[in-house]
């Protein structure tokens, strides 16, 4: 395999997921802006979605009021955002038309369908009252992407690079999700133990990882906790966006495309050292080593894995 | 006859109320499917009985069908210039383009007459120059010549074969009598459509694949594969790695080439994922380089090597060239081929037939001015009103005057352009081109059509039966290319 291909294949998923995950901080942003209820200012809910993805800075440069109409535009539809949805589809689409050749039609019509039918959308027609049903859809989308690679695609060094493009970028989101906000899950920020002050922000930061329900089921007694949180998305195995989960899953995918190639790369310990690090810890040394110094720790590891991915397979 | 009979209410339905447009309408053109007294010709008359009973509607629905096919599968090309929706489609006309048995016989012994002999031209000119000294063809029309390669000059590729895939254009102008327009010996498009179109149309209507035996197209990616196989350098070596070779994504023909790498089970490569080490090619993959022994490349001669040819070019591979030279790998079409296809060299092609086969040409050349002659120029500008008149190394359609259809003043700027510089240009009669039934937005109507069969040449000739209608949808249009609004159609060759 040409590694420009396996670069395309990598990037392609990761496109995807950044434009999974971003659609899930807007429908956050936009559950908590239509209720008045919770004493926040609308403005705050919508820089949730803005910080979450890292497109604060760039948004403050062309809009100086947080409006939900802008934030819509800037996060789902402008070409002057790196990350808006727009972007991320087309490039993702991008990468798959380069290698259309390498992945199967079901794929391939899964991302073009989805980008021809965004192109189809016209952005005023996305109202306040529709962005719901548009969210849904592009959601919707995004599951179809993963049913069909995994469903279709032959397990071979394609799907590897695919997936690790997939955990990668979802690993990424979860630190970031969890850094931009890492106070509210201080435990010791928790003094009267019920919450009462971070509830939103917590099932914000559930929501915006598809945590809200199956955090119930993980936790018996359901309580909300910042220390439950933050144990559930960093080290519980069973969290399909949980950072030990992603790192399962890539030192996983690293040793398969090793025994495919008959060859250990560098990347495949460094995948399994992350890994066996959040396999051993317990939530006490993270918070011991300090929450936020952990997670940019994290954050600069997996790129670190990123990185030496493309050397050891010629990335181009 | 009774099956004319039968036949004359299909007629009836086939006039298109609108406008008043007929398909039985013969007036100075060859009608394809129609006799002069309205009866269908024999290979079309399963075709207008079935048409006959369909209602209008019928056909606005399998085109929309088709058109989502096409997008889904992104079946594109890429316009440029546009800003918005770069990637278009090409219309698809759902009523197929047939051929009888015995006119594709003439017809692809006509072809294979015309590839060996250019062939043998380019030979001939990159050696011993024998045409030009038996002084069939003036010097300077081949050494003046931008597209003829002194870096080719006594180079011998494999099994002497230079160009190995060409697709010849022809247009018809009676029941015998068809004319070759082009012979693209560079790197001719759209065999992806000839092969996406009958799919679709298989799809689309699986009920007329079992009243018309037509002869398939499906094995052209695996003759493509035989062919480049068989110029390989070493041709015995077990496995020949092939690549396609394309500029990228945003290529007008992109789709092409992905289709074309993946219907041959090769990679599919840009130029940064090659590299030259010890005069041999490579390719970069996640594990160790391997070594290319065949490129069939969709990229320009300029482009492909930036130390022998464009040294701005940021799509070719340094070193090619000399890899090339060396005979470490072979390149489809090789460079230089363009010599052969040049419309100044076109009108000469008669008698590069009659020079190295000793044979008349089966299938005519239009009839060709060259404005660089003061005779035939003097002719042009007197009859500018009547003709064509067309860049020599232009392409698509553009830069050129089609007489008939021009306004004064447009024939009057063009007449400068011309005598400011006349041996950029060539000539010819505006032909009566030959027309199909085409559904249109009121019913079915003729619509001029051409004809681009796809030959392979390598270890034998091999065409493929059939080839790419290209249909101009306007009324009355003789423009054909798909970056002027023209059409396609599935082609049809029955077998006997």
């Amino acid at each position: 395999m040409l590694g420009r291909t396996a670069a395309s294949l990598f990037w392609m998923s990761r496109y995807q997921e950044r434009a999974q995950n971003i659609t899930r901080l807007m429908e956050v942003a936009y559950r908590g802006a239509i209720m008045a209820y919770d004493g926040q200012a609308e403005g705050h809910h919508w820089q949730f979605a803005l910080a979450g993805s890292g497109a604060e800075t760039g948004y403050h440069e062309k809009h100086d009021e947080l409006h939900s109409r802008h934030v819509t535009n800037y996060m789902v539809f402008s070409k002057d955002n790196p990350i808006s949805i727009r972007n991320c589809l087309e490039l993702s689409r991008n990468n798959a038309r380069a290698v259309r050749t390498g992945i199967t039609a079901e794929l391939w019509e899964a991302i073009n369908t989805t980008w021809i039918e965004f192109c189809d959308t016209s952005p005023q027609s996305v109202t306040q009252e529709k962005l719901p049903d548009f969210l849904a859809w592009l959601s919707q989308r995004s599951h179809l992407f993963r049913g069909a690679l995994l469903n279709t695609v032959l397990r071979d060094d394609g799907y590897y690079f695919s997936q690790m493009g997939t955990f990668v970028e979802r690993a990424d989101n979860t630190a970031r999700i969890l850094d931009n906000q890492y106070w509210v899950l201080l435990p010791d920020n928790d003094i009267i133990e019920d919450g009462s002050s971070e509830r939103y922000q917590w099932s914000a930061i559930l929501r915006a990882l598809s945590g809200r329900r199956s955090y119930r089921f993980a936790y018996p007694n359901a309580q909300l906790k910042a220390f439950n949180i933050a144990e559930f998305l960093i080290l519980r195995r069973e969290m399909p966006r949980s950072l030990a989960y992603c790192y399962d899953w890539l030192a996983d995918t690293a040793e398969d495309l090793g025994q495919f190639y008959g060859s250990r790369e560098p990347s495949l310990d460094l995948a399994a050292d992350i890994f066996k690090d959040l396999k051993e810890k317990q939530m006490r040394d993270i918070y011991q080593e300090g929450l936020h110094d952990f997670l940019i720790d994290f954050i600069g590891k997996n790129n670190q894995f990123a990185h030496q991915l493309c050397e050891d397979y010629n990335f181009a | 006859m009774t099956l004319g009979c039968q036949i004359w209410p299909a007629i009836l339905v086939l006039i298109n109320k609108a406008s008043g447009e007929a398909m039985s309408d013969t007036s100075g053109f060859f009608n394809e499917m129609l006799e002069q007294d309205g009866s269908p010709r024999a290979p079309y008359s399963r075709i207008a009985n079935w048409l006959q009973d369909k209602p209008n509607s019928f056909l606005t629905k399998k085109s929309r069908d088709a058109e989502t096919i096409f997008r889904r599968l992104g079946i594109t090309f890429a316009v440029y210039g546009a800003e918005e929706a770069t990637e278009r489609l090409i219309p698809f006309d759902p009523i197929p383009r047939i051929i009888s048995a015995s006119e594709w016989r003439r017809l692809s012994a006509g072809i294979d007459q015309r590839v060996r002999a250019l062939n043998a031209f380019l030979h001939d000119i990159y050696h011993r120059q024998e045409i030009i000294r038996a002084g069939r063809i003036p010097a300077n029309l081949i050494l003046q010549n931008e597209a003829f390669l002194p870096e080719m000059a006594g180079f011998t590729p494999a099994r002497k074969v230079y160009s190995h895939i060409i697709g010849t254009d022809l247009v018809r102008v009676s029941e015998n009598e068809f004319y070759v327009l082009e012979d693209n010996t560079r790197t001719p498009s759209g065999v992806s459509y000839m092969m996406e179109n009958r799919e679709t149309m298989m799809r689309l209507f699986p009920e007329l694949f079992q009243t018309h035996n037509v002869a398939p197209v499906e094995r052209y990616p695996e003759n493509l594969r035989q062919t480049l196989e068989s110029v390989a350098p070493d041709p015995a070596k077990s496995e020949q790695t092939i690549v396609v070779l394309t500029p990228g994504i945003y290529n007008s023909a992109y789709f092409e080439h992905a289709f074309l790498a993946d219907s041959m089970g090769v990679e599919l490569v840009e130029g940064r994922d090659l590299f030259v080490d010890a005069g041999k090619v490579f390719m970069r993959t996640t594990r160790a380089p391997k070594q290319v022994d065949v490129i069939y490349r969709r990229i320009d001669d300029a482009f492909l090597d930036p130390l022998t040819f464009n040294p701005d070019s940021m799509l070719g591979v340094p070193g090619l060239f000399d890899a090339y030279r060396a005979g470490n790998v072979t390149i489809c079409n090789a460079p230089g081929t363009g010599i052969a296809d040049d419309k100044a060299i076109y009108a000469y092609v008669p008698d590069i037939i009659e020079f190295y086969t000793g044979q008349k040409p089966i299938l005519n050349n239009v009839p060709t001015w060259n404005c660089s002659r003061e005779d035939d120029l003097a002719y042009v500008l007197d009859n500018l009103a009547d003709i064509v008149v067309k860049e020599v190394h232009g392409s698509g359609g553009y830069g050129m005057l089609i007489g008939p259809t021009a306004s004064k003043r447009e024939i009057a700027e063009f007449r400068k352009i011309l005598q400011n510089n006349p041996s950029n240009y060539i000539a010819q009669p505006t032909l009566a081109l030959s027309a199909c039934p085409t559904h249109v937005a009121s019913g079915i109507a003729p619509r001029h059509v051409d004809l681009r069969p796809f030959v392979l040449i390598g270890d034998q000739v091999r065409i493929t039966p059939g080839g790419l209608t290209r249909v101009a949808l306007k009324k009355g249009s003789l423009v054909v290319n798909s970056s002027q609004g023209g059409g396609t159609k599935d082609t049809w060759v029955l077998e006997d």
